[in-house]
């Protein structure tokens, strides 16, 4: 999606470990990712993907290592700091994460009117072109999160997300649950909001034909470490036995050979 | 087998003491997340009337059974030494410092503190908590705090009408079925009843609600992952509030009368 010659580092994450109950789940990851660019990690269940985007967050604080954003350490950072600079972020979680008791408008505007008090016509009327923008019918601001499709939630998620036009876009797994043709849809949402924000993007997914339409940029993370990245053209050539099979999806492999032995010998 | 013993004892006594450490942290932060600004009203309002005015038809029943049975079973026992007379002083005072706060905090501790556990514990596995951080709105703030207001300022009021309702029914059963004179049952309703009954039981009132609402957040935050974590939170929510519930009316009422 863009050049990352001469981008400065957006998010520069170093050296990170969390463990839960004494056993690590993040080892030693390090990412860097530079502004405008759009990023994908990928990796097997429990790898630790989403505790790298929680850490990311501040929802989970790392046992060691450190998280810059624009050059900022976060890891230890003050509420009143974390708040601040929660500011910038948009973030669409796997299930839409949707709040049930309010209309579509309410949960597209949320942060707008809890940090900027914005009147409530004006808020619908936000809404409603976001929703437009998205594809989807100006009507749907009425009703609930309940009352929409898979699809539909995951639109109003990613309106959401870019309401205040934030400038990091955080997605996980933006496509899990959606048939190809809607996956496909929310892609190409995501990269023209991506692109629209000039934001920069970081995204957690296993559906390798997502990863090819939206990401510049991909990490693989195997028991807790970054086994490869690169760019999203060199995905298929990277000579690396586990990215190879997790890339190809082959039911063989290193990282079947793995499981199996894992679930035989509880390690 | 008895370093076996005392082991499992000490790591009981350990978890009790995380557990209760745990609920402390999450009592004081939410308290302070209450006092603090900014305030969510309608949120409050909201949990104001599904505690307070949908709560009604569950509370004003179980009291009005109750008052009926006692008027009933305090005139079977009374008659034993011909203390029937005292049956209206009985039910009133009954009803006011015990009946009416614990059965109506038992009550709502059923429907409202397995409602909250099961709505947080919801939004928990769904990660909408999650998503309210992220959005810039403390959990704690705009979650527990309405809830926590709504329960200790709806309970008291819910547990003056109840108190009304059970007085009225052992009234219909003393007058109606144990024929006993209106007016002089009246009297003596109001003759030995003092302001510091009624205030008891709105103190412990105010109390319940707050436990009930503390409990059903408490759990409902920290409920596991799936259904059976959220139903899990949700049991514990009632079992532990009720519990409680119990244990607070002997404190509250020792305290009153020491």
């Amino acid at each position: 999606m863009t050049s990352t010659l001469t981008k400065s580092a957006k998010i520069e994450i170093s050296h990170i470990a969390k463990s839960f109950d004494g056993k690590p789940v993040l080892k030693d990851i390090s990412l860097k990712i530079e502004d405008g660019q759009s990023y994908c990690i990928i990796g097997t269940s429990g790898c630790g993907k989403s505790v790298t985007l929680k850490c990311l967050l501040g929802l989970i604080t790392p046992d060691s290592g450190s998280i810059l954003i624009d050059g900022v350490e976060t890891v230890g950072q003050s509420r009143t700091a974390r708040e601040n600079m929660l500011r910038q972020f948009g973030m669409t979680f796997q299930f839409g994460a949707l709040f049930d008791s309010l209309p579509i408008w309410e949960n597209i505007t949320f942060r707008l009117r809890q940090t900027t008090a914005m009147p409530r016509a004006q808020a619908r009327e936000l809404a409603a072109d976001i929703v437009v923008q998205l594809g989807l019918e100006a009507r749907v601001i009425d009703q609930y999160p309940a009352e929409l499709s898979g699809g539909m939630q995951k639109r109003v998620a990613l309106a959401r997300a870019i309401a205040d036009k934030p400038n990091i876009l955080l997605f996980d797994e933006p496509t899990s649950g959606l048939d190809p043709i809607t996956g496909g849809v929310i892609d190409s949402l995501i990269v023209a909001s991506v692109r629209n924000l000039g934001a920069t993007a970081l995204t957690i997914s296993h559906d390798m034909a997502s990863v090819r339409r939206i990401a510049d940029k991909v990490a693989m993370l195997h028991k807790g470490h970054v086994i490869w990245q690169g760019p999203v053209g060199d995905m298929d050539n990277t000579g690396i036995p586990e990215v190879h099979q997790f890339v190809h999806g082959h039911a063989t492999g290193p990282l079947t050979d793995e499981a199996v032995h894992a679930a035989r010998t509880g390690v | 087998m008895i370093i076996a013993l005392l082991q499992n004892i000490g790591h009981a006594a350990f978890r009790f003491l995380a557990v209760i450490g745990k609920v402390s942290l999450f009592t004081f932060a939410s308290i302070r997340w209450t006092i603090m600004p900014p305030y969510y009203m309608r949120q409050l309002g909201r949990q104001m009337l599904d505690i307070g005015y949908y709560s009604l038809p569950v509370v004003g029943l179980t009291t009005l059974f109750s008052g009926m049975v006692l008027a009933l079973q305090s005139y079977t026992g009374f008659a034993r030494f011909s203390a029937e007379d005292t049956v209206a002083t009985v039910v009133v005072l009954s009803v006011t410092r015990e009946l009416g706060p614990v059965l109506a905090g038992l009550m709502v501790a059923g429907r409202i503190g397995a409602s909250m556990a099961a709505e947080i514990g919801t939004m928990r596995v769904t990660d909408q908590i999650d998503a309210l951080d992220t959005l810039s709105t403390r959990p704690l703030q705009y979650l527990v705090a309405p809830r926590l207001l709504a329960g200790t300022l709806c309970l008291p009021f819910l547990v003056l009408i109840g108190d009304v309702i059970g007085v009225f029914g052992g009234y219909l059963v003393s007058i109606y079925r144990l024929g006993f004179n209106k007016g002089l049952y009246i009297a003596k309703t109001l003759e030995f009843l003092q302001a510091s009954d009624v205030v008891l039981g709105l103190v412990k009132a105010a109390v319940f609600g707050f436990l009930i609402a503390l409990m059903g957040c408490y759990h409902g935050y920290h409920s596991g992952r799936g259904a059976e974590g959220v139903g899990r939170a949700t049991t514990n929510a009632v079992v532990s509030a009720s519990i409680l519930i119990l244990i607070a009316n002997y404190l509250v009422t020792a305290l009153f009368f020491g």
